[in-house]
């Protein structure tokens, strides 16, 4: 295929979503839609996508994206369907609209939580910062053609005890939503905060949300995050986080619904004394397929991280595990933990998994080790030889397998939820 | 209880079991005692419904039911209960939520209502004190970081949960200290009553002591061979093998 052809898919992919109103830099904006010019959707032969085919997203026809009503919803439909916890403070966006009737009214005292359409240019000036926009064609789309997002600002000490919780809507065929997610912790400041990703009657729609996060200096966030989109969606999410020093960020990502999931975590650990924690897991059935790419960057001493991925592929899906971590040339007494294990349920279900360790420093500490197996049937034997049903015997050990990642979940309501969802789609319990 | 007539097992095309048979009353107790390799946990597995083994002739009547049609959780719904030799390890699944599971699937099948969590707890507790087991082992993963012991004893602690019409002890009695031993027997013989029954696999004779069979018979070579009082036992502890595998050998 050549060049020109391959521009004007993208071209055509973008062309009737509205530029961006946000009052992001204009600079950047002219930027993104010149990357977007110049770069097609990534294929198979991008390293970075070896093993994630974009052909359906790129077919997504994407005319008519304007002059769409929003679903008829009250705020008791989002309590009893999407809210994982009454206590805290709820923000809910349809299709990358933020939806002020669902949302809570209240703020806490020592944060700034708002929509980024109401933010200014002086909030928005670190849009854009740290983000690679070259040869990143979602992170250009999501620059060029944002919709709206959450602006969220805890001031320096501040502890926010309640979590934050930004739920995400699709609806509609063939919707577009480019989300922007700001999130800046100051210093000493707590927060904990919970995104979460449904649809509702949508089919062949695309989320594409990018989420900046700076931790500052002895901040601590925790960020749980659910995929629970239904089948004949597609989700692209992109967390591009910045931790100064004695800093912990937490991130807990479940993927559990889509059709295709895309996750992209890159974290720089920018500062001494940081603690960083990356847990994923991802349950699939039908052809659904997950993909996290994750990158920690420890550019300084005295750091650990900590990641722990697992999944559980049935009938025809696929996973998809690559974990980075740079241990850079001065980064001394790194401690970098990394272990991603599989189970594959059936014989049409795959996983491709890599681990990658790139270590520059001499005095550190660092494992990443891989596994992908079948259950043991040894194990369902000793299970069946009790009474249980093969079925319950399967249930049992998958969901023993899974929950060691789950649990590492420390809020009790998010954890619920997740389990309840589990139930739901799999039939498990816990 | 059970009858077992000319039964033949194989896996992977060897023939392990050659014409086994064994009835077992219900109030007994019976030991198979045998050389290494004799077939004796192959009789276990058949029994219990391992699939890698292929039935080549032969019927089991288990209480007027067709053992051998029966699926392996089936075979438990039945009252049938193996303790294995080798208790595998299942990180992550409790002991008491896979116990709460199977006594509920047993319960269900028989047509009989869940048990409460509060009758759960108190069987959990009194069934653990019989065979001496931590209370904490009985909520770990299935016998992950267990001792060789506590192993054994889980695998009694569970037989106590369930309550099985027969129950298969597959050298429960090997890697076990004196200790160990007495306590396994006496949780053995406290569930003994005149409505279930007990095959004891074993290759010594110390369990014999404790746990007191009606009936010893030798498994050698895939069929039970000799049968015989419990002074069979003691024969076999002085004199060895190999005088039954001559007496066998020279037919
Ligand atoms: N999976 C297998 N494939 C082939 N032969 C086996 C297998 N398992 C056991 N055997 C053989 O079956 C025979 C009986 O084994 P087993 O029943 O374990 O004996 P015992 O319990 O009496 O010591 C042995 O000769 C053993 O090597
Ligand atoms: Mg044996």
């Amino acid at each position: 295929m050549n060049e020109l052809i391959q521009e004007s898919k993208v071209a055509a992919f973008v062309e009737h979503l509205p530029q961006t109103m946000l009052a992001i830099d204009k600079e950047l904006v002219s930027k993104a839609i010149a990357t977007i010019k110049t770069t097609d959707f990534p294929t198979t032969r991008t390293e970075a996508w070896k093993y994630t085919r974009l052909a359906r997203i790129a077919a997504i026809s994407t005319a008519n994206q304007t002059a769409r009503e929003g679903k008829n919803l009250s705020r008791e439909d989002i309590h009893s369907s999407y809210q994982i916890t009454k206590d805290g403070l709820t923000f809910v966006f349809e299709n990358g609209v933020f939806r002020s009737d669902l949302s809570s009214g209240e703020f806490p005292a020592g944060a700034t939580i708002k929509p980024l359409t109401g933010c200014t240019k002086e909030e928005l000036a670190i849009v854009g910062k740290s983000l690679t926009l070259e040869n990143e064609v979602f992170n250009a789309m999501n620059t060029a053609y944002a919709v709206d997002g959450m602006y969220i600002s805890i001031q320096d000490k501040a502890i926010i005890d309640a979590p934050i919780q930004l739920i995400h809507l699709i609806t509609g065929k063939n919707t577009v939503s480019n989300l922007r997610n700001i999130i800046q912790i100051g210093k000493f400041a707590k927060a904990e905060i919970m995104q979460s990703y449904f649809a509702l009657d949508a089919e062949a729609s695309f989320t594409n949300v990018v989420t900046e996060v700076i931790v500052a200096e002895n901040a601590h966030l925790t960020i749980n995050k659910l995929q629970y989109e239904e089948e004949g969606n597609y989700h692209i999410s992109t967390e591009q986080v910045d931790q100064a020093k004695d800093s912990t960020f937490t991130i807990n990502t479940m993927s559990l619904n889509g059709t295709l999931v895309r996750n992209n975590l890159n974290i720089e650990v920018n500062g001494v004394n940081c603690m960083t924690n990356l847990h994923g897991a991802y349950v699939l059935k039908s052809n659904q397929h997950v993909d996290n790419h994750t990158i920690v960057d420890h550019k300084q001493p005295h750091c650990e991280s900590n990641e722990l991925y697992k999944g559980v592929m049935d009938e025809k899906s696929t996973g998809v595990f690559n974990g980075k971590v740079f241990v850079r040339k001065d980064a001394q007494k790194i401690n970098a933990f990394q272990s991603n294990g599989n189970v594959l349920l059936s014989d049409d279900a795959s996983i491709n998994s890599k681990p990658e360790l790139e270590i520059y420093a001499d005095d550190v500490k660092c494992s990443h080790g891989s596994t992908t197996g079948q259950l043991d049937e040894e194990a369902v034997f000793y299970l069946r030889a009790r009474g249980i049903s093969e079925k319950s015997a399967r249930h049992l050990m998958v969901s023993a397998f899974i929950e060691d990642v789950v649990t590492k979940i420390e809020n009790e309501a998010f954890l619920n939820y997740t389990h309840s969802l589990l139930k739901e789609r799999f039939g498990w319990d816990f | 209880m059970i009858t077992i007539k000319n039964l033949h097992a194989s896996i992977d095309g060897k023939e392990i079991l050659k014409g086994l048979n064994l009835e077992v009353k219900a109030g007994e107790v019976h030991a198979i005692m045998g050389p290494n390799g004799a077939g004796k946990s192959t009789l276990a597995s058949v029994l219990a419904g391992r699939e890698e083994y292929e039935i080549t002739e032969g019927s089991v009547d288990f209480d007027g039911q067709d053992l051998l049609e029966l699926s392996t959780e089936d075979r438990a719904r039945e009252g049938l209960f193996l303790a294995f030799q080798y208790p595998i390890e299942i990180p992550g699944v409790s002991n008491i939520n896979f116990l709460r599971t199977s006594l509920n699937e047993i319960r269900d099948y028989k047509g009989e209502e869940q048990i409460s969590a509060k009758d759960f707890m108190a069987l959990v507790r009194e069934k653990s004190a019989l065979v001496e087991l931590d209370a904490k082992l009985a909520s770990r993963s299935v016998n992950e970081g267990f001792s060789g012991g506590e192993k054994k004893r889980n695998e009694i602690f569970q037989m106590a949960m369930l309550n099985p019409k027969l129950s298969i002890l597959d050298e429960t009695d090997s890697g076990l200290d004196i200790d160990a031993l007495r306590i396994v027997a006496n949780g053995v013989n406290k569930l003994k009553s005149p409505e279930n029954a007990t095959i004891v696999i074993t290759h010594y004779q110390r369990l014999l002591d404790y746990i007191v069979p009606d009936v010893v018979h030798v498994l050698y070579n895939g069929k039970i061979v000799k049968s015989g009082p419990k002074e069979l036992a003691l024969e076999l502890e002085e004199k060895g093998y190999d005088w039954i595998k001559a007496e066998v050998d020279a037919q």
